[in-house]
This record gives C-alpha cells, structure tokens and sequence, in this order.
C-alpha cells in the first residue's frame, strides 16, 4: 500500500467511482421504470386491490408470510397462494384461524369484514398475476 | 476522554447494548415459536415478536452508531461538540419514542396502532423492517436531521479528517435513504423497488461506510498506525462497497417484477461485494500487525479483528452463497436468507458497535482500558456470541438446504409446513445456540460490573505479546494465541495483494514482529 497510490488518490476514484455507479443505477433504474409496467399487472390494479393492500399491510402479513418471497420465513408464500388455493379457500383459512391445534404455529384471527377479505383476495389474486419471471419454482412457493 | 462533550456518547451505548438484550430475548421467542408453534400465543404472536426483533435490532445499531459518531467527531474534528444538551435532547426523544413504539407493538393490535398513528394519513406501514408508526418514521427523520445537524455544525468548525468526512456521508446517507420508507406506491412492484432503497442502500451501501469508518478510528487508536494508512485503506475498501453495491441491489430485482436484466446486473454485481469484505479483514489484520504501540485495551483489538472476519463471513460468503440468480431462484425467502441475516447484521454491524464501545467505554468511565479480569470476562463473551452466531447461521443454512431440497428442488415438491416439519431438528439445534448466544451477551453484560485491579499501562510500551502471560490470565490468551494466529496468517493475503509492489520492506518487517523483535 506504499509507493505512489496516495490517499488523495484513493479518495478521489472513491467519490469517482462512486459516482459513476450511482448514475448507472438510476440509468438503469430509469429504464426499468419504463419496462415494468409491461410486466407488473398494473391494469387489475383497481380499488378493491388497492384497499387490500392496505389490509395485508396494517395486519402485517408480512411478519409471518413471504410475498414473491420477501418477508418472514415462518408461514407459507403467499405470491402465489390465490393460485394454489383459489378465493374460498382463503377466505375460509383466514376466518377459521386460529386452529389451536397443541404445539402448531398459529395464525392469529384478525376479525376481517367480508369486504376486506374480498379486497384481499383481490390484491393476493393481482400480486400472483405479476410476471415474476417464473418464480417460485413450483406451486408450492 | 479528550473532550469532555465526547461523554454523551455513553447514555447512547448503555441504551444499544439494553436494547440487543432485548432483541435477543424476542429472537430465543420466535426461535421456540419454530418449533413450538402455540409458545406465547395469543399474548406474543409470530409476527409481533419478529416486528419487536428487527425494530430493536435497527434501533440499537441506530443507538450504536449515533453514539459513535458523538463519541468520534469530536477527536477527529479537535473540538467539542456543537451541542450536547441537543445531543442529549435527542437521545431521550429517540429512547422514549423507541420505547413506546415497541411498546404499541407488543400492546395493541397492530391495526389499531396503524389506525390511531395516522396511517391513514400516508401509509407506510406493514412492510418488512418499515412496520413503525408513521409518527415514530417522522420522529427517526427529526432525531436523524437534529443529530446530522449538531455533528456537521462540530466538524465545520474544527479539522476534518477522512475518517469523520466518511462516517459523515454514511450517516447523511443513512438520513436520506430512509425518506423512500415514507413512498409507498399502491403498485406492488414499485412498492418492492424503493423499499430496497432503504434496505439494501442502507446495510450493503452508506452503512458500510460507517462501518468502515467505526473500525478505522478504532484501528488507529489501538495500533498507532499511521493515519494517512488507514485511511487510504478506507477510501479503498468503501470504494469497492460502493462500485459493487449500488448495481448489488439488483440482486433482489431478480423475482419481483423487475426486468430480467436485473437477473445478469444482480448477480455480476453482488457477486463482487464480498470483495470489500475481504479486504477489510485483510486491512484489520494487516494494521494490528504493523502496530506501533501495545494498547492496552486488548478486547477492542479482539472486537475490530472479529467483525472484520464475521462480516467476510455472513455478509460476503453467506451473501455470495445465494446471490447468483439461478442459486437464488430456488434459495429466494428461505431460510438460507435468514442465514445470511443473522451473520451478516452480527458480524458486520452488532460487533462494530460493540467494537467501539470496548473502546470507547472505558475510557468515558476514565480508564485506558478495563482491567484483566473485565477484559477476560468480556473476551469470553466475544467468542461465546461469535461461535454461537457461527452455529445459528450453520443450522439455519441446514434447514435451508433441505427446505430448498424438499420444497423446491424435489421431483415431488411437498408444502411449505411439511417441510418445515422435516427441518424441525435444526431449529431446535439453532434455538440451543442462541442460548448459548444469550448466555454470551449476559457475560458480556456482566464485563462491565467486574472492577479488579486496573493496572495503567502505557499505551507506548513496546512490550509485544511478551506480557501475556499463559497460566496467569487465561482470556488474554485468547487474545494473544488471536495475535499469534495473524502474524501467520495475514502474511499470505497480504503479500498477495501487494505481489510486485513495493511493500516488500514491510513484509521482512511484518516478519520480524511475528518472532518477537522489535522492528
């Protein structure tokens, strides 16, 4: 580290390089800006899906579920779950919890009306219609 | 302590390490909850004691950093703080709001906390890491921009170092990633995109700067090496951070959304970022050898050398390990991702922290350095945490291969709980490391109540290894079998990295210290 690579030189390709990097992101970020709504669903983006995102979000589904796998790791991926288990199912799963079951992981039940467990469904039914690049692997999340 | 308003720091320090106590708690309660599923339910849900894990987590690594910089800029810059009753202001505001905000968590339904917190006013709330209130989110703007304030106002007037100028952009960085958590789109997708602008921008960008600049003000303080060195070595490393991290985020536009592109960008990129970790431990390893003086405080220099080879480890090898597309199409949201959590946030951010409170807090208590018998404690407590962590991130990485395997990979793919059920054993093995964590934090915790005889030393006495003593003080051996382990070891990556240049003259010296003579 001696010689002729100085400090002012290391701090000079540090604010270069970081720079550089940080516009070809936005670049990029630009242009994905651009491409995403080719893949993201945004057509079925309507109020009852918008109000049950609000619902996944204040119930904090995110605290147990992955949704295109981000979030916990305790309980099932939920991206696809409107695919593997279709709206009857779903709603009827959220109402029954929790199963108290001795020893299961449980599911608390969070006292949804009928609208907000339709505008769930309807938004866990657009997050699965989002093209994720064909992920997860299989049905099962 | 050199300026007397570098004491607000301490406050900060005993909030962090309060707080990571009791993050680990509600970590040991999910850990059981894996296993025991009903454990504490309906009273602590899943989902509530994870929100309390993560939060707390952030909020004592908040605690930590802030507590550094106040520490920190004052000795850099060469003068008191602008204001300390502010920065004491501030830490009651950010304790009592982090308090109550836990507090909400653990009370209240979460919906309800969302509805008397004005989530309807602007909805940020719900997503990972992001769950506080938007009041609390409000309140970490005004504590962030008082705190920014106070440490830009110190270093305008006095000497600005590179190491203060670095921790300085880390933390305005830190500032304002953190406003994207107030842009929540109703597009999910979008939503996806910008919340990594506060995650992966945060831990894999402007807090490494921190980080780097945490362990080059300690690294200067316990070797006497000279500044102009380190600091070189810092604007290096975050160099390096910074060119791989920032496309790096691309890794997590893989499956969300985002144009396939990503899926080349992510992986090249990411691919890279263990190399700024690599180099850190090289630069630890490499200024603790060519040390100039014997500071006395022995636990920190074990500290500084740690996290530089626990961040290589869960963020660099652990994040490698399913940073490649393909890897991590089926690794995506398993638990190997949790692996790498634990690791990396432990060995990169928890033990830089608590790598300059080894330092720092003797010396606002009034001392060099805490005494054998305290340092020993605290040394036991290093590896205690550290082998304990290295085994969580091993079972967990075990539950996520076979998850992968029987989920995923398997001709015959079986649901999410049945796997889960397969995997049992290894949560129950990490559950058992995790007290063997907890055991390690309350030693460490205990480091600080044990007195014995403080012997002052100089910081100058070139005295080497030859004063520790086998037999009469076990723990630093540790630290000093530590000192032995690196004079061989560092030689190899070190020499490597500086085949042909003229650093030759420093490797015969290098040499030389690791048989005991004086350069």
């Amino acid at each position: 580290m001696s010689g002729t690579f100085t400090k002012s030189m290391a701090r000079n390709i540090f604010y270069g390089g970081t720079v550089f990097f940080a516009l070809l992101f936005l670049a990029l970020t630009f242009d994905s800006m651009q491409a995403i709504p080719k893949r993201d669903n945004h057509a079925n983006l309507t109020p009852s899906v918008i109000a049950g995102k609000k619902v996944w979000e204040v119930n904090n589904c995110i605290g147990c579920h992955t949704l295109m796998g981000e979030g916990a790791y305790f309980a099932p991926e939920l991206g696809n779950v409107y695919k593997r288990r279709g709206p009857e199912f779903i709603k009827a799963w959220i109402q029954s919890q929790p199963t108290g079951t001795p020893g299961r992981r449980q599911m608390p039940n969070f006292h949804l009306t009928e609208q907000q467990l339709n505008d769930l469904v309807e938004f866990l039914k657009y997050s699965s219609e989002i093209n994720t690049a064909n992920w997860p692997p299989n049905i099962e999340g | 302590m050199q300026y007397s308003s570098q004491a607000v720091a301490k406050p900060y320090f005993i909030a962090a390490i309060g707080l990571f106590t009791g993050q680990v708690l509600f970590g040991l309660i999910m850990g059981l909850q894996y296993v025991i599923g009903d454990f504490l339910f309906p009273a602590i849900p899943f989902n509530v004691a994870r929100m309390v894990h993560t939060n707390l987590l952030i909020v004592w690594l908040l605690f930590g950093f802030m507590g550094a910089a106040y520490y920190m800029i004052p000795e850099e810059t060469e003068t008191e703080l602008y204001s300390p009753k502010l920065a004491l202001l501030m830490f009651w505001v950010f304790l009592v709001a982090g308090a109550a905000t836990i507090l909400g968590y653990l009370l209240v339904p979460y919906a309800t906390l969302a509805k008397f917190t004005g989530n309807d006013i602007l909805e940020t709330m719900g997503r990972e890491f992001l769950e506080q209130p938007l009041l609390t989110k409000i309140g970490i703007v005004v504590v962030a921009l008082v705190f920014l304030f106070n440490l830009t106002m110190t270093m305008l007037k006095g000497r600005k170092t590179s190491i203060s100028l670095v921790l300085m952009i880390g933390l305005w960085g830190l500032a304002v990633f953190f406003l994207f958590s107030f842009y929540n789109p109703h597009n999910l997708v979008l939503d996806k995109y910008f919340w990594w602008w506060v995650v992966h921008l945060w831990v894999e960008g402007v807090w490494e700067l921190i980080l780097g600049a945490l362990l080059a003000f300690v690294l200067i303080k316990v070797t006497g090496v000279d500044r102009e060195v380190i600091e070189k070595w810092l604007y290096v490393i975050i160099t390096m951070t910074l060119v791989t991290g920032i496309i790096g985020t691309g890794h997590h536009y893989f499956w969300i959304g985002t144009p396939e592109y990503w899926q080349w960008w992510g992986s090249v990129f990411s691919a890279l970022e263990p190399i700024p970790f690599f180099a850190m431990t090289v630069f630890a390893f490499n200024m603790v050898n060519r040390r100039r003086r014997e500071h006395p405080n022995k636990a920190a220099t074990l500290w500084a050398l740690g996290t530089g080879v626990m961040s290589f480890l869960g963020a660099g090898v652990w994040g490698f390990l399913h940073t490649l597309a393909p890897v991590n199409y089926y690794t995506h949201g398993t638990q190997i991702t949790a692996a790498h959590g634990h690791m990396a946030f432990y060995g990169a951010y928890a033990m830089v922290v608590l790598c300059i409170i080894s330092y720092a807090m003797p010396i606002l208590r009034g001392r060099a350095a805490n005494s054998e018998k305290s340092q020993v404690l605290e040394m036991w407590a290093f590896w205690l945490m550290t082998v304990a962590m290295v085994f969580i991130t091993l079972f967990l990485t075990a539950a996520g291969i076979l998850q992968v395997w029987l989920q995923r990979f398997s001709s015959t793919p079986i649901p999410f709980m049945a796997a889960q059920d397969q995997v049992a054993i290894f949560y129950w093995l990490r559950e058992g490391a995790g007290v063997m964590f907890l055991i390690g934090l309350l030693i460490y915790i205990a480091s600080f109540f044990v007195s014995g005889e403080t012997r002052p030393r100089s910081p100058e006495t070139p005295d080497r290894r030859n004063t520790l003593k086998p037999g009469a003080m076990p723990g630093l051996l540790f630290g000093g079998l530590e000192m032995q382990v690196i004079n061989g070891w560092v030689a190899f990556p070190a020499e490597a990295l500086c085949r042909g240049a003229k650093c030759r003259g420093d490797f015969s010296r290098l040499s030389s210290v690791g048989h005991g003579h004086a350069p």
